[in-house]
């Protein structure tokens, strides 16, 4: 504050010197008026910032609750099998008719005129009808006979057939002249289906045909649906389970195991990185710690470690918990990833503690007197925690991936078993033609990857405090 | 710089007798041999075969006896193919993997610092967004996903060209190399972009370029000569964990490629418990990897001098 000397001027003010004051505003210069954060509280303020990384936490928690969660809410058996629903697409309530079972069906049969002549040349049938109700357990055809015919040809198209040559999948060829009707259950999807009778004689097809255009209903035997818990009559309609995702090529539900395989691939991705991330702090913050010769022979054993063949060690993990081929083997994949990864760990650990080590502020604490692990607590773990952190949440895609690998190759669990990598090896055989099956478990798996390298990404940027200053 | 880079070969040797050893007692802890095949066959012949083979002796006595085959060379003989030494093996199938992996390092590294200095030179405009994303999105997407979708693209490619430009799978030619190249190169080249990208940055901030800048420069010349140049360290000091990853990471594009190559086998064996193959590829690709690092390691004094190498 400048102080003015008081002069003896030429006019006087007509300022009273008593209302004059001392000022008080240097007191406050120095004043912060930000509230002080600590280091994790400043880190959550920037990471609430980054709208990236705050979306990803979201979806992680998302994904976290529906691994948990879901199967509470989707009662549906991730191993049931429908072999009515093969590959399906994803479909919401859709309702099936109950029809009879197709195994006893006879065919209908015609008398055979013997008065003809065999030079006339062969026609097509009069007609060609359903007796009844077409549907997705079996198609019926009757027909009428066709004269001096020795033999029925039927196809059955997925488009309107255009000559005698596009008739589509043969089906059948009836060499009893009295039968005069076919019963198709041939993989039989709620679609329309152009079906195609022509005779035949001595082996000779006749040049005309007779189409009919055939749109089953969806449709589920009565034993089926008796085996599947409902009380229903013939002809009745039922609605059916609704499936989001689809089935897959057995018909079982895609959501259910989903869900299903995401515990595994959760169990794997969380637990595995966890405990490695866990053993290498310790061991790395040991040998970073002690430093000198234990430090050396520590880090060259981690360098050991890192060098061994993963894929070897895995299967041989396998083999020494009892686990043939073809069984499910998830804790091999864990104890392969916990006893091989950590050297990872270890030395970014090392790295940092041996740089903080060096730090001013801990050579004065210890200066001040403090104990070691008052130095280990307060500033070699607080310090080491972010790195930790990060590494930590980008261990886990790769664990996911691992899994999802080894799955994937068929070294991870059982046939059968849903995990999302089992899911996409068996998804990616039916890629073109229900590319729902591969999608879904590799969008799954992509997303949870995505949104753990998002969160490492942005817990990076609001921990490390060299990226801090530059913004 | 001589004794440091002694002291690292001699470190790398203890490696991989420390691979050779731990794999040859882990396997041996396995039960079953390579002869417990579904075959039948008699006692005395099995007999036969174990004491023809070795495996009858003491476990201690096998170990010395391979160690001492090892160091002159000799891998032995493959015990479920007919007539090969695991040497032969090797010498078949590396080259191909060796060669995939050329590839996609090649594509990895060129695209990594190519996107990487790009997306630093545009930072937070439209291209570093997008290309940043896409960089993201190749990590996150399981290797054998892209590899299927790659697949399928070639076929498209393929026939809505009416001939074939690149084959879909096998190995005829270099062509086959180019697409399986890219795919298991993928996401080293994504990882390589976003460690270019924030090198770069870091470079751009410092005082070498500021003064570049205050003499001026021009900005190309600043580009190439001072920040790029200063930015790629990084990258070399990646490369030896990149080559490890992408030479052992093969085995998902091999066999989705059909690609003869050693990661193939090396499953293989495992899966059959062919104890010479296993041996032989594990002590291989180990020695490989570890001279790979040492190499890159050696590399990086001579590309910085301001690393001194000898305090490592």
């Amino acid at each position: 504050m400048i102080h003015h000397p008081k002069s003896s001027t030429d006019h006087e003010w007509n300022v009273a010197i008593e209302s004059w004051e001392p000022s008080n505003s240097h007191l406050d210069n120095e004043k912060l008026n930000r509230p002080s954060l600590s280091y994790w509280q400043d880190a959550w303020f920037r990471l609430q910032k980054n709208r990236r990384a705050l979306s990803s936490l979201y979806i992680i928690l998302v994904l976290l609750i529906f691994t948990l969660l879901g199967p509470f809410v989707w009662h549906q058996d991730p191993y049931l099998q429908d072999l009515d629903m093969i590959s399906r697409g994803p479909m919401f309530g859709t309702s099936a008719l109950i029809v009879e079972d197709p195994g006893g069906w006879q065919p209908p049969r015609a008398q055979l005129q013997d008065n003809q002549s065999l030079t006339t040349p062969l026609g097509a049938t009069e007609t060609l009808s359903l007796p009844q109700t077409a549907n997705t357990q079996y198609v019926r055809l009757q027909w009428e006979s066709v004269p001096t015919a020795d033999a029925y040809l039927i196809y059955r198209n997925n488009h309107a057939p255009a000559d005698q040559y596009d008739l589509g999948l043969p089906l059948s060829r009836i060499t009893d002249p009295t039968v005069v009707g076919f019963q198709d259950r041939l993989q039989i999807q709620p679609q329309t289906y152009w079906y195609t009778v022509i005779a035949q004689r001595n082996e000779v097809e006749s040049s005309q045909l007779r189409t009919i255009r055939v749109e089953p209903v969806r449709a589920i035997t009565l034993n089926e649906a008796k085996l599947r818990g409902y009380e229903v009559a013939l002809d009745e309609e039922i609605k059916l389970p609704a499936h989001p995702f689809g089935t897959d090529y057995l018909g079982r539900d895609v959501l259910a195991r989903i869900m299903n395989g995401a515990q595994i691939s959760m169990f794997i991705g969380v637990i595995a990185p966890l405990l490695f991330v866990l053993i290498g702090t310790l061991y790395g913050g040991i040998a970073g710690f002690l430093g000198g010769n234990i430090d050396s022979v520590m880090m060259r054993i981690a360098d050991f470690i890192i060098a061994l063949p993963f894929l070897l060690f895995m299967i041989l993990f396998r083999i020494a918990f009892g686990i043939g081929p073809g069984e499910s083997g998830i804790l091999p994949i864990l104890f392969a990833l916990v006893i091989l990864r950590w050297p990872d760990t270890a030395r970014l650990v090392r790295g940092q503690i041996l740089q903080i080590r060096e730090e001013p502020y801990v050579q004065a604490a210890r200066l001040l007197g403090a104990k070691n692990y008052y130095i280990i607590l307060r500033h070699l773990l607080p310090n080491t925690l972010g790195a930790i952190l990060v590494t930590l949440t980008f261990a886990i895609p790769m664990a996911i991936f691992t899994e999802a690998f080894l799955s994937f190759i068929g070294m991870g669990v059982a046939p059968g078993v849903p995990s999302w990598g089992s899911m996409s090896n068996e998804g990616i055989k039916t890629m073109l033609s229900s590319p729902h099956e591969l999608f879904v478990p590799a969008i799954f798996i992509s997303l949870t990857v995505l949104a753990f390298n998002m969160l490492g990404d942005g817990l990076r940027d609001s921990l490390d405090s060299r990226m801090r200053s530059r913004e | 710089m001589l004794s440091y880079i002694l002291k690292r070969l001699l470190l790398g040797l203890l490696t991989i007798w420390f691979i050779a050893t731990a794999t040859f007692f882990m396997m041996h802890a396995v039960p079953g041999d390579p002869l417990s095949g579904e075959k039948a066959m008699s006692e005395v012949i099995r007999a036969n075969l174990m004491q023809q083979y070795g495996l009858d002796k003491p476990l201690l006595t096998q170990y010395l006896i391979y160690m001492s085959n090892m160091l002159k060379g000799d891998f032995g003989i493959s015990f479920s193919e007919e007539n090969r030494s695991v040497n032969d093996i090797i010498r078949e199938h590396f080259p191909v993997s060796a060669a995939l992996g050329l590839v996609s390092l090649a594509f990895a590294t060129m695209g990594g610092v190519l996107f990487g200095s790009f997306t630093a030179l545009c930072r937070n405009r439209w291209p570093d967004t997008l290309i940043m994303f896409l960089v993201i999105l190749a990590i996150s997407v399981p290797s054998f996903v892209i590899a299927a979708f790659s697949q399928l693209g070639i076929l498209n490619l393929n026939s809505w060209a009416g001939t074939t430009i690149l084959p879909v799978a096998g190995l005829n030619s270099w062509h086959s190399m180019l697409i399986p190249g890219l795919v298991l190169g993928l996401s080293t080249m994504a990882y390589m972009t976003r460690l270019m990208r924030s090198s770069m940055l870091e470079v751009a901030y410092t005082d070498y370029i500021r003064s570049a800048k205050a003499k001026g420069l021009s900005p190309a010349r600043i580009f190439f000569k001072h920040q790029l140049r200063n930015a790629i360290l990084p990258i070399i000091t990646v490369l030896g964990p990149a080559i490890a990853i992408i030479t052992t990471g093969g085995f998902v594009v091999e066999s989705v490629f059909a690609i003869p190559g050693l990661g193939r086998y090396f499953v293989q064996a495992v899966a059959q418990l062919d104890y010479t193959v296993i041996m032989g590829t594990t002590v291989f690709f180990g020695s490989f990897l570890v001279m790979m690092v040492i190499l890159v390691d050696v590399l990086y004094g001579l590309v910085d001098p301001r690393i001194r190498v000898g305090k490592a």
